[in-house]
């Protein structure tokens, strides 16, 4: 067992309540350097709330949720991005009326105060970067396109290049196959398992054959508590697992 | 350097098309055709039309919507008209007065003393720098109070309106120090220059333009860089740029501010040219007017606010000198128009049968068939109405296909 501060994200008794309903209740887990943690669980059960917990979009009512040793739950949203944690959403979040060169340049970390957005120029190192992340999302060929134009998949992939320009040590990712087809599942476990390297991820994922691809560990939730962790193998022959799924 | 200034500055080719055509209608055409009283009334709408500017930048790009500009344009012309109202108050000037030296309506409401907050309105450079600093520094406050509590949408509409609503009030009820609801009245003179002789009318009446298209311009390069995509994204997906590592509201903070200033430049403008200033140009009904201008010009185009401005004034103009009380039906009747039917404005309007234009006047002029305009980038941006044209969207395409 390593020592607290070794872990990227530490996530200690963290609770939260909507009007007495506790979405997530005591919740302890810790994530590690370069892991890939995938976080499972039916309906309801709390796991796009953690996402929100972590990234500021809620906040706790109790417990901490520590960054790199640094407390999170008190930092405003785009503090904890600038700290390092980038999140996509469920539903592709892209800028529909901007280029895919665009939206990746407003990614960009660089500019972000209001006069540094201002005199913010769009510089070789600048465009060097949008295009080998859009190399690496499979969006090279269309940068000049409207975002908003693209299959879902690729608005799927877009965000999370949109992430990536950031170059956070703690990317989140909730559903990110969602709406995609067969062969864009493959290409995007590969490119997890590319870009995990030198950060770790947190994923929330229903698709089983992705989730096998890509997990180092799997954190099953249920009713805002953990059920059980571990290997994906040791989770799917857990028998309260079994039951949550398929007991219902 | 000629690229910034007509991607940056003009908004690309359409863009310096359209401000080519609204500088020589403002500066050559008006001058030329307009006797001095008509010249005077548009530089008068054009005043408005600052206000009309700052509501695109703020509505059309940014999403707020204010209903209490004319608090803006009202400090900025408050400010001025002190400063004017001081000069045409020295001690020989009101020599009948019982307290000689202070402006006529303290007198009249038994104030012996300049209130302290007047004082520095004396200086010329302080009123200049009040014009641009209260409006903008009140503007902070309130922006600072609504949108870093995420106070938006109809809230916010309703809150800049009780604040336009508040201001009035304020000036009317403290009459002593405001010259309550007859406002700042009989200002003649600017640091010695007769302001109401026809030579300063016409000069006022150029200053007011440069101002104006300065301001034009200053918007487009706001909007025509990585400030205004991010403008935009913001409008589109908020969360998605506070969680890419933006402070969402201190831009628009920064914008409500910078509106804030055009429309006080504005309000100043107002008060030179027409002589005087009153709560009747703070309000509320003058500050729906404003957005109504912004609405008919188009909320996302710059120029179209101008024009906005222009036209729906000089119906006012024309409607109030012939049926006057037919006018606030129209003009409700003309937002609801506007809002059914031309989401995007006139300038909508143009965008939409701008290439059929174009390519008829090319096929005049070369008799081929094929037009040379590209029709097709504009396509798909009038295709959807929210989409809004235009020409700072021009800059957009055109920048990231080069």
């Amino acid at each position: 067992m390593s020592s607290n501060t070794d872990f990227v994200l530490a996530v200690e008794d963290l609770t939260v309540s909507f009007d007495g309903f506790k979405a997530v209740n005591g919740l302890t887990f810790y994530l590690d350097k370069d892991e890939v943690r995938v976080v499972i669980g039916p309906n309801g059960a709390g796991k796009t709330t953690v996402l929100d917990l972590i990234c500021g979009k809620t906040r706790a009512t109790s417990g901490s949720i520590k960054f790199k040793g640094h407390e999170l739950t008190k930092l405003s949203e785009h503090k904890i991005v600038r700290a390092g944690v980038g999140r996509k959403f469920q539903t592709p979040s892209i800028y529909e009326n901007l280029s895919v060169f665009e939206n990746l340049e407003i990614s960009y970390p660089a500019g972000r105060g209001v006069f540094g957005s201002i005199a913010f120029k769009r510089t070789a190192e600048v465009d060097t970067r949008v295009n080998e992340v859009a190399g690496d999302i499979f969006l090279s060929d269309l940068l000049d396109m409207e975002a908003g134009l693209l299959s879902h998949g690729q608005k799927q992939w877009l965000e999370i290049g949109m992430l990536l320009i950031q170059d956070p040590e703690l990317l989140m990712l909730d559903e990110p196959v969602a709406g995609m087809s067969v062969k864009e599942r493959e290409q995007t476990a590969e490119l997890l398992n590319r870009i995990c390297k030198g950060r770790s991820v947190l994923v929330i994922e229903h698709d089983m054959d992705f989730v096998a691809r890509i997990a180092h560990k799997v954190t099953v939730l249920h009713q805002g508590q953990i059920l059980a962790e571990g290997s994906m193998e040791s989770v799917q022959n857990d028998p309260k697992v079994i039951e949550v799924y398929l007991g219902h | 350097m000629k690229s910034f200034i007509t991607q940056r500055l003009l908004g690309g080719k359409s863009g310096a098309i359209g401000f080519l055509i609204i500088s020589a209608l403002i500066l050559v055409v008006f001058p030329l055709f307009l006797d001095l009283f008509r010249l005077n009334l548009v530089g008068k709408y054009l005043t408005y039309a600052f206000v009309a500017v700052g509501l695109v930048l703020l509505w059309g790009y940014v999403g707020i919507l204010s209903l209490g500009q004319g608090v803006f344009f009202g400090l900025g012309g408050y400010c001025m008209a002190m400063f004017l109202k001081l000069e045409a108050s020295s001690p020989e000037n009101t020599a009948i007065q019982s307290t000689p030296g202070i402006p006529d309506f303290m007198d009249w409401n038994q104030i012996t003393e300049l209130p302290w907050f007047w004082e520095p309105f004396s200086s010329f450079g302080f009123t200049l720098l009040a014009i641009l600093v209260i409006p903008a520094l009140f503007a902070f406050i309130i922006g600072v109070a609504m949108f870093k509590r995420r106070v938006g949408g109809v809230y916010f509409a309703i809150i800049t309106q009780a604040i336009a609503l508040i201001l009035t009030v304020l000036i009317v009820g403290q009459q002593g120090y405001t010259g309550g609801i007859n406002g700042i009245t009989d200002l003649r003179t600017l640091n010695g220059w007769d302001i109401r002789d026809d030579s300063a009318k016409y000069i006022l009446y150029f200053v007011n333009a440069f101002l104006l298209l300065a301001c034009v311009v200053l918007v487009r390069y706001l909007m025509t860089g990585k400030f205004g995509r991010l403008l935009l994204a913001m409008k589109d997906k908020e969360d998605r740029v506070r969680f890419s590592g933006y402070d969402v509201s201190n831009f628009k903070i920064f914008i409500f501010c910078v509106a804030a200033m055009i429309s006080a430049i504005g309000g100043a403008m107002f008060t030179l040219q027409v002589g005087f200033m009153s709560p009747s140009f703070v309000g509320i009904v003058p500050s729906i007017e404003m957005v109504i201008f912004a609405a008919v010009g188009g909320r996302m185009s710059v120029i179209g606010a101008v024009y906005g401005a222009l036209f729906v004034s000089f119906g006012k103009t024309f409607f109030s000198e012939s049926m006057p009380e037919v006018w606030l039906y129209l003009m409700g009747a003309l937002f609801i128009a506007v809002v059914m039917f031309f989401p995007n404005g006139l300038a909508g309007v143009y965008d939409k049968y701008k290439g059929k234009l174009f390519s008829l006047l090319n096929r005049k002029k070369t008799g081929t068939p094929q037009d040379k305009v590209e029709p097709s980038t504009k396509s798909n941006v009038v295709a959807e109405p929210d989409k809004a044209s235009l020409s700072v969207d021009d800059a957009h395409s055109e920048k990231s296909t080069s």
